[in-house]
Protein backbone atom coordinates (compact mmCIF):
# COMPACT_ATOMS: atom_id res chain seq x y z
CA UNK A 1 0.00 0.00 0.00
CA UNK A 2 1.51 3.53 -0.79
CA UNK A 3 2.31 5.32 2.21
CA UNK A 4 0.43 8.70 0.85
CA UNK A 5 -1.10 10.45 -1.88
CA UNK A 6 0.35 14.13 -2.95
CA UNK A 7 -0.92 17.42 -4.03
CA UNK A 8 0.07 20.95 -4.81
CA UNK A 9 -2.67 23.46 -4.36
CA UNK A 10 -2.48 27.07 -3.61
CA UNK A 11 1.16 27.21 -2.54
CA UNK A 12 0.41 24.05 -0.79
CA UNK A 13 1.59 20.80 -0.19
CA UNK A 14 -1.70 18.51 0.86
CA UNK A 15 0.07 15.11 2.28
CA UNK A 16 -2.94 12.76 1.96
CA UNK A 17 -1.90 9.84 4.42
CA UNK A 18 -3.24 6.50 3.37
CA UNK A 19 -1.77 4.39 5.61
CA UNK A 20 -0.53 3.89 9.36
CA UNK A 21 2.23 6.46 9.78
CA UNK A 22 4.94 4.74 11.62
CA UNK A 23 8.62 4.60 10.99
CA UNK A 24 7.99 2.53 7.81
CA UNK A 25 5.91 4.89 6.03
CA UNK A 26 7.58 8.05 7.87
CA UNK A 27 10.34 7.32 5.70
CA UNK A 28 8.24 7.38 2.59
CA UNK A 29 7.07 10.27 3.21
CA UNK A 30 9.90 11.71 4.10
CA UNK A 31 11.57 11.51 0.79
CA UNK A 32 8.43 11.92 -1.50
CA UNK A 33 8.04 15.38 0.59
CA UNK A 34 11.26 16.48 0.40
CA UNK A 35 11.36 15.96 -3.79
CA UNK A 36 7.80 17.76 -4.25
CA UNK A 37 9.09 20.59 -1.90
CA UNK A 38 12.11 21.11 -3.97
CA UNK A 39 10.56 20.97 -6.99
CA UNK A 40 7.48 22.77 -6.58
CA UNK A 41 6.26 26.51 -5.20
CA UNK A 42 5.07 25.53 -2.07
CA UNK A 43 4.96 27.50 1.39
CA UNK A 44 2.35 25.59 3.51
CA UNK A 45 2.47 21.81 4.16
CA UNK A 46 -1.15 20.19 4.85
CA UNK A 47 -0.80 16.27 6.71
CA UNK A 48 -4.54 14.87 5.99
CA UNK A 49 -4.93 12.27 8.62
CA UNK A 50 -8.45 11.51 7.46
CA UNK A 51 -8.91 7.67 7.67
CA UNK A 52 -5.63 7.02 9.46
CA UNK A 53 -5.70 4.94 12.82
CA UNK A 54 -2.06 5.20 14.06
CA UNK A 55 0.85 6.74 14.47
CA UNK A 56 3.56 6.57 16.90
CA UNK A 57 6.90 9.07 17.48
CA UNK A 58 7.98 8.40 13.74
CA UNK A 59 4.99 10.43 12.62
CA UNK A 60 6.14 13.22 15.29
CA UNK A 61 9.47 13.54 13.46
CA UNK A 62 8.07 13.55 10.42
CA UNK A 63 5.86 16.26 10.57
CA UNK A 64 8.47 18.41 12.48
CA UNK A 65 11.15 17.82 10.04
CA UNK A 66 8.68 18.90 7.09
CA UNK A 67 8.50 22.12 10.10
CA UNK A 68 11.73 22.90 10.02
CA UNK A 69 12.34 23.27 6.22
CA UNK A 70 9.31 25.45 5.98
CA UNK A 71 9.22 28.27 8.79
CA UNK A 72 12.69 29.91 7.68
CA UNK A 73 10.45 30.65 4.51
CA UNK A 74 7.91 31.80 6.56
CA UNK A 75 5.49 28.67 5.40
CA UNK A 76 3.24 26.84 8.34
CA UNK A 77 2.01 23.20 8.94
CA UNK A 78 -1.31 22.24 8.99
CA UNK A 79 -3.09 18.56 9.63
CA UNK A 80 -6.92 18.28 8.79
CA UNK A 81 -8.97 14.39 10.06
CA UNK A 82 -7.09 13.79 12.79
CA UNK A 83 -8.59 10.94 14.59
CA UNK A 84 -9.22 9.79 18.27
CA UNK A 85 -6.08 7.81 18.29
CA UNK A 86 -4.19 9.99 16.42
CA UNK A 87 -5.19 13.05 18.62
CA UNK A 88 -3.86 11.55 21.51
CA UNK A 89 -0.22 11.47 19.78
CA UNK A 90 -0.60 14.95 19.34
CA UNK A 91 -1.69 16.31 22.32
CA UNK A 92 0.89 14.56 24.44
CA UNK A 93 3.56 15.47 22.31
CA UNK A 94 2.82 18.68 22.32
CA UNK A 95 2.70 19.14 18.65
CA UNK A 96 -0.11 21.48 18.34
CA UNK A 97 1.97 24.00 19.95
CA UNK A 98 3.59 24.60 16.35
CA UNK A 99 0.96 22.78 13.90
CA UNK A 100 -2.65 24.18 12.99
CA UNK A 101 -5.57 22.15 13.02
CA UNK A 102 -8.00 22.37 10.79
CA UNK A 103 -11.35 20.72 9.25
CA UNK A 104 -11.08 21.33 5.35
CA UNK A 105 -8.02 21.97 2.98
CA UNK A 106 -10.36 24.99 1.82
CA UNK A 107 -9.60 26.53 5.24
CA UNK A 108 -6.07 25.67 6.01
CA UNK A 109 -4.04 29.03 6.55
CA UNK A 110 -6.15 31.43 5.35
CA UNK A 111 -6.35 33.29 8.68
CA UNK A 112 -3.15 34.53 10.32
CA UNK A 113 -0.91 31.51 11.71
CA UNK A 114 -1.82 32.66 16.01
CA UNK A 115 -5.81 32.45 15.30
CA UNK A 116 -5.18 29.30 14.63
CA UNK A 117 -2.63 27.23 16.71
CA UNK A 118 -3.87 25.07 19.72
CA UNK A 119 -5.94 22.44 19.94
CA UNK A 120 -9.21 23.65 19.03
CA UNK B 1 -0.63 -24.94 36.61
CA UNK B 2 0.63 -23.06 33.81
CA UNK B 3 2.18 -19.63 34.63
CA UNK B 4 0.25 -17.82 31.63
CA UNK B 5 -3.29 -18.22 30.47
CA UNK B 6 -1.55 -17.69 27.04
CA UNK B 7 1.89 -16.67 25.48
CA UNK B 8 3.49 -16.58 22.21
CA UNK B 9 6.43 -15.62 21.09
CA UNK B 10 7.14 -13.90 17.02
CA UNK B 11 10.64 -13.36 15.56
CA UNK B 12 11.45 -11.23 12.13
CA UNK B 13 14.18 -10.01 10.30
CA UNK B 14 14.58 -6.03 11.78
CA UNK B 15 12.79 -4.30 8.94
CA UNK B 16 10.85 -1.57 8.97
CA UNK B 17 7.85 -3.56 7.08
CA UNK B 18 7.96 -5.59 10.12
CA UNK B 19 7.04 -2.87 12.55
CA UNK B 20 2.88 -2.85 11.35
CA UNK B 21 3.55 -6.70 11.47
CA UNK B 22 4.30 -6.42 15.15
CA UNK B 23 1.25 -3.77 16.08
CA UNK B 24 -1.20 -6.34 14.37
CA UNK B 25 0.12 -9.69 16.56
CA UNK B 26 -0.08 -7.71 19.62
CA UNK B 27 -3.55 -6.23 18.85
CA UNK B 28 -4.60 -10.09 18.09
CA UNK B 29 -3.18 -11.34 21.19
CA UNK B 30 -5.00 -8.56 23.06
CA UNK B 31 -8.15 -8.86 21.70
CA UNK B 32 -10.05 -11.72 24.35
CA UNK B 33 -9.48 -9.24 26.98
CA UNK B 34 -11.61 -7.17 24.91
CA UNK B 35 -9.67 -4.31 25.11
CA UNK B 36 -11.05 -0.50 25.04
CA UNK B 37 -10.31 1.40 21.40
CA UNK B 38 -7.32 3.98 23.43
CA UNK B 39 -5.97 0.46 25.40
CA UNK B 40 -5.68 -0.76 21.60
CA UNK B 41 -3.89 1.97 20.56
CA UNK B 42 -1.93 2.64 23.97
CA UNK B 43 -0.15 -0.31 23.45
CA UNK B 44 0.25 -0.42 20.15
CA UNK B 45 2.05 2.78 19.98
CA UNK B 46 4.05 1.69 23.25
CA UNK B 47 4.66 -1.80 21.21
CA UNK B 48 5.82 -0.11 17.73
CA UNK B 49 7.90 2.09 19.86
CA UNK B 50 10.36 -0.36 21.13
CA UNK B 51 10.16 -2.71 17.98
CA UNK B 52 10.90 0.68 15.74
CA UNK B 53 14.02 1.38 18.67
CA UNK B 54 15.10 -2.01 17.94
CA UNK B 55 15.46 -1.92 14.22
CA UNK B 56 17.24 1.36 14.25
CA UNK B 57 19.43 1.51 16.88
CA UNK B 58 19.65 -2.18 18.40
CA UNK B 59 20.95 -2.69 14.43
CA UNK B 60 21.07 0.10 12.21
CA UNK B 61 22.35 -0.92 8.95
CA UNK B 62 22.80 -4.83 9.99
CA UNK B 63 19.91 -6.27 10.18
CA UNK B 64 19.69 -8.94 12.64
CA UNK B 65 16.44 -10.54 13.91
CA UNK B 66 13.93 -8.91 16.52
CA UNK B 67 11.82 -11.11 19.22
CA UNK B 68 8.11 -10.30 20.23
CA UNK B 69 7.35 -12.17 23.26
CA UNK B 70 3.68 -11.32 24.99
CA UNK B 71 1.92 -13.06 27.56
CA UNK B 72 -1.20 -12.85 29.42
CA UNK B 73 -2.38 -13.45 33.09
CA UNK B 74 -6.02 -12.66 33.79
CA UNK B 75 -5.95 -8.73 32.82
CA UNK B 76 -2.39 -8.32 32.89
CA UNK B 77 -0.20 -8.28 29.82
CA UNK B 78 3.42 -8.58 29.16
CA UNK B 79 5.52 -8.00 26.04
CA UNK B 80 8.95 -8.20 25.60
CA UNK B 81 10.74 -7.23 22.72
CA UNK B 82 14.53 -8.02 22.19
CA UNK B 83 17.30 -7.62 20.14
CA UNK B 84 20.91 -8.82 19.98
CA UNK B 85 22.46 -5.91 18.38
CA UNK B 86 24.68 -2.79 19.56
CA UNK B 87 23.20 -2.31 23.19
CA UNK B 88 22.92 1.23 24.78
CA UNK B 89 25.30 2.80 26.19
CA UNK B 90 23.65 4.93 28.87
CA UNK B 91 20.21 3.75 29.48
CA UNK B 92 18.95 6.97 31.54
CA UNK B 93 19.89 9.54 28.68
CA UNK B 94 18.42 7.19 25.83
CA UNK B 95 15.06 7.35 28.34
CA UNK B 96 15.36 11.10 28.89
CA UNK B 97 12.48 12.95 26.45
CA UNK B 98 13.83 14.37 23.05
CA UNK B 99 17.03 12.20 23.48
CA UNK B 100 17.93 11.01 20.41
CA UNK B 101 21.19 9.45 18.80
CA UNK B 102 19.82 9.85 15.35
CA UNK B 103 18.61 13.32 14.67
CA UNK B 104 19.41 12.97 10.61
CA UNK B 105 16.78 10.06 10.29
CA UNK B 106 14.46 12.63 11.61
CA UNK B 107 13.71 10.57 15.45
CA UNK B 108 11.88 12.85 17.90
CA UNK B 109 12.84 10.98 20.77
CA UNK B 110 9.76 10.65 22.34
CA UNK B 111 9.83 6.73 22.21
CA UNK B 112 10.33 6.21 25.60
CA UNK B 113 8.34 8.93 26.59
CA UNK B 114 5.46 7.16 24.79
CA UNK B 115 6.13 3.57 26.17
CA UNK B 116 6.01 5.10 30.06
CA UNK B 117 2.68 6.85 28.80
CA UNK B 118 1.00 4.27 27.48
CA UNK B 119 1.64 1.11 29.78
CA UNK B 120 1.93 0.41 33.48
CA UNK B 121 5.63 -0.72 34.12
CA UNK B 122 8.57 -0.13 31.49
CA UNK B 123 12.07 -1.36 32.25
CA UNK B 124 15.08 -1.77 29.92
CA UNK B 125 17.63 -4.13 29.91
CA UNK B 126 20.61 -3.65 28.05
CA UNK B 127 24.49 -4.16 27.11
CA UNK B 128 26.58 -3.10 24.83
CA UNK B 129 27.20 -5.06 22.15
CA UNK B 130 24.74 -7.88 23.41
CA UNK B 131 21.44 -5.91 22.68
CA UNK B 132 18.50 -4.56 24.44
CA UNK B 133 15.12 -5.79 25.94
CA UNK B 134 12.48 -3.44 26.64
CA UNK B 135 10.04 -5.37 29.11
CA UNK B 136 6.62 -3.89 29.81
CA UNK B 137 2.90 -4.74 31.68
CA UNK B 138 0.27 -3.32 30.97
CA UNK B 139 -3.67 -4.08 32.64
CA UNK B 140 -6.58 -4.28 30.52
CA UNK B 141 -9.72 -3.02 31.78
Amino acid sequence: MQAAEYEVRNNMLIIHLKADLDHHTALAVRETADILLARSKVKNILFDFTGVEFMDSSGIGVIMGRYRQVIFQGGRVGVMGVGKNVERIFTFSGLYKIVEQYETAEEAFVRPAKECLGNR
Amino acid sequence: MEKYDNEMRLTFQAKSCNEALARMTVAAFLTPLNPTLTELADTKTAVSEAVTNAIIHGYGEDGGTVELWCARKDREVFFHIKDTGKGIADIAAAMEPMYTTKPELERSGMGFSFMEAFTDELSVESAEGEGTVIKMRKVIG
